[in-house]
């Protein structure tokens, strides 16, 4: 039953090219106007737990992006099927078993990721990004568009922590993607310890959100 | 129709038979794969104590060849079989289960490594430790040459020390190079293993001592704790296996 509702709604999209000005608007805010972690404030726990190393930071950005995209996918479909008194839990269940597949996979195949990212893989499910956009977009559109919206958002939440983690590997360590840089050039540098703490993240995230507001004119209401 | 409590419970129990089953399914793929990254994991652990393991390094391979396992009670006499009579494995023995078990019944598992010309020379002697960090449990493992006496190697790790703090024990390479060359025994022939003192002012100590990490004294006490313990469990297994080797000569 399900599967002939949703061809019916891909035959009518046929009409919209596959990327309209629309979709590109779907993926395009979420990484600077309408940001997941800067503007919208979410998520910021994970962005500040994670974001020590740009290595995990990677793959968490990876694992968020696949969760929050299929998530939106899956809830987008059987979205006229989900009784409305217990839609937070169906919602919930469907990112559960995401992230429980993402965490069995890393698991799998990278190991001593899994060791690091452990904790804060299976934390996802409680990460408001992707509960918040099942429920403000996917509960009331169509699936392409759903998973173009989940990309978009995934996208922002990741470039933010890899932007953090950059500056706090760099600063905190004196390496990225664990390459000793000071070493290698022969600069003598004391690692700034402040990084590496949680702190570091605030300070660096502010940052951030600060140069973005300037450049955008965002102003809290 | 959609708001009545027969589709309610009926589409609820649909999505939980369907995602349980796709959990289920995903796990039992899985865990064949799983099993071999752990016991990877295992082995690279056991041999960081005693050489430093690179991405591209064979571990599996180096593993079979340089290392042979058994396990031993505290009492320092090798078990061959657990209490239910099957045949133990030195590699399967959970640590931290035997961790909450009195040092009477725990099982304590030592790995040899052995020369590569000559597997019955052994270099060193290779022991699980285990204990209480800052936040949650540390563990490791401490080579030991094989007169039992120097530290050969250390490796540790933690499951959520403070990072850049605590979690130094086992990100940063320095803390492990200090245990090298340091001895176990006093002058006297007491164990009084090696200590980690409080503070970081990179001043030489003596053959017992290591010196802390700033900010991490808690865990450094955690640290020292678990090597005590474990190398007083493992005291009577290090006699035993001194008498032998003077009996030999």
């Amino acid at each position: 039953m399900s599967t002939e509702a949703v061809e019916e709604k891909i035959v009518k999209k046929v009409s919209e090219p596959l990327l309209s000005k629309r979709r590109k608007k779907l993926v395009k805010d979420p990484l600077n106007e309408d940001n997941p972690i800067t503007v919208q404030v979410l998520g910021i726990c994970s962005a500040l737990a994670i974001t020590i190393k740009m290595e995990p930071t990677i793959i968490m950005g990876l694992a968020v992006i696949f969760t929050v995209m299929f998530s939106n996918l899956i809830i987008s479909v059987i979205r006229d099927f989900i009784p409305n008194r217990i839609r937070i839990i169906v919602q919930l269940a469907v990112v559960a078993t995401f992230v429980t597949l993402v965490s069995e996979l890393l698991k799998a195949y990278n190991y001593p990721m899994f060791k690091v990212l452990g904790a804060f893989v299976g934390l996802i499910i409680t990460n408001c990004i992707v509960m918040g956009r099942l429920e403000a977009f996917a509960m009331g559109n169509k699936p392409y568009d759903s998973m173009l919206d989940g990309l978009g958002s995934g996208l922002g939440y990741a470039w933010i922590i890899l932007a953090v983690s950059f500056f706090r590997e760099f600063l905190g360590s004196g390496s990225i993607l664990n390459f000793k840089v000071f070493e290698a050039l022969g600069i003598p540098y004391v690692n700034n310890g402040l990084m590496v703490d949680s702190i570091g993240a605030f300070m660096i995230l502010a940052i951030i959100i600060w140069i973005q507001r300037i450049k955008t004119g965002y102003v809290e209401q | 129709m959609r708001q009545s409590n027969t589709y309610i419970i009926i589409f609820t129990l649909i999505t939980t038979v369907f995602v349980g089953g796709v959990l289920a399914v995903a796990s039992l793929l899985l865990g064949p794969r799983q099993a071999i990254s752990i016991e990877y994991d295992t082995k690279s652990q056991i041999l960081s104590a005693v050489m430093t393991i690179t991405k591209k390094d064979d571990v599996l391979g180096i593993y079979d060849k340089r290392i042979e396992s058994l396990v031993v009670n505290n009492k320092g006499e090798e078990i061959k079989t657990d209490s239910k009579g099957q045949p133990l494995i030195a590699e399967k023995v959970d640590v931290a289960k035997n961790y909450k078990l009195k040092p009477e019944e725990r099982m304590f598992p030592v790995f040899k490594y052995v020369s590569e010309k000559d597997s019955t020379q052994i270099e060193a002697y290779i022991l699980p430790v285990y204990g209480n960090g800052l936040w949650d449990k540390i563990w490791g493992f401490i080579a030991l040459d094989n007169k039992l006496e120097t530290v050969k190697g250390v490796s540790f790790g933690h499951k959520s020390e403070t990072p850049g703090l605590g979690a130094r024990i086992s990100d940063d390479p320095v803390i492990s190079e200090r245990y090298v060359g340091k001895k176990i025994y006093d002058d006297k022939g007491e164990l009084v293993s090696v200590n980690m003192v409080k503070g970081e002012k990179g001043l030489p100590l003596d053959t017992h001592h290591v010196d802390g990490m700033s900010g991490a004294t808690m865990t450094g006490n955690g640290v020292n704790k678990m090597l005590k313990d474990y190398l007083d469990c493992y005291e009577s297994y290090f006699e035993k296996v001194k008498s032998q080797n003077v009996a030999g000569l």
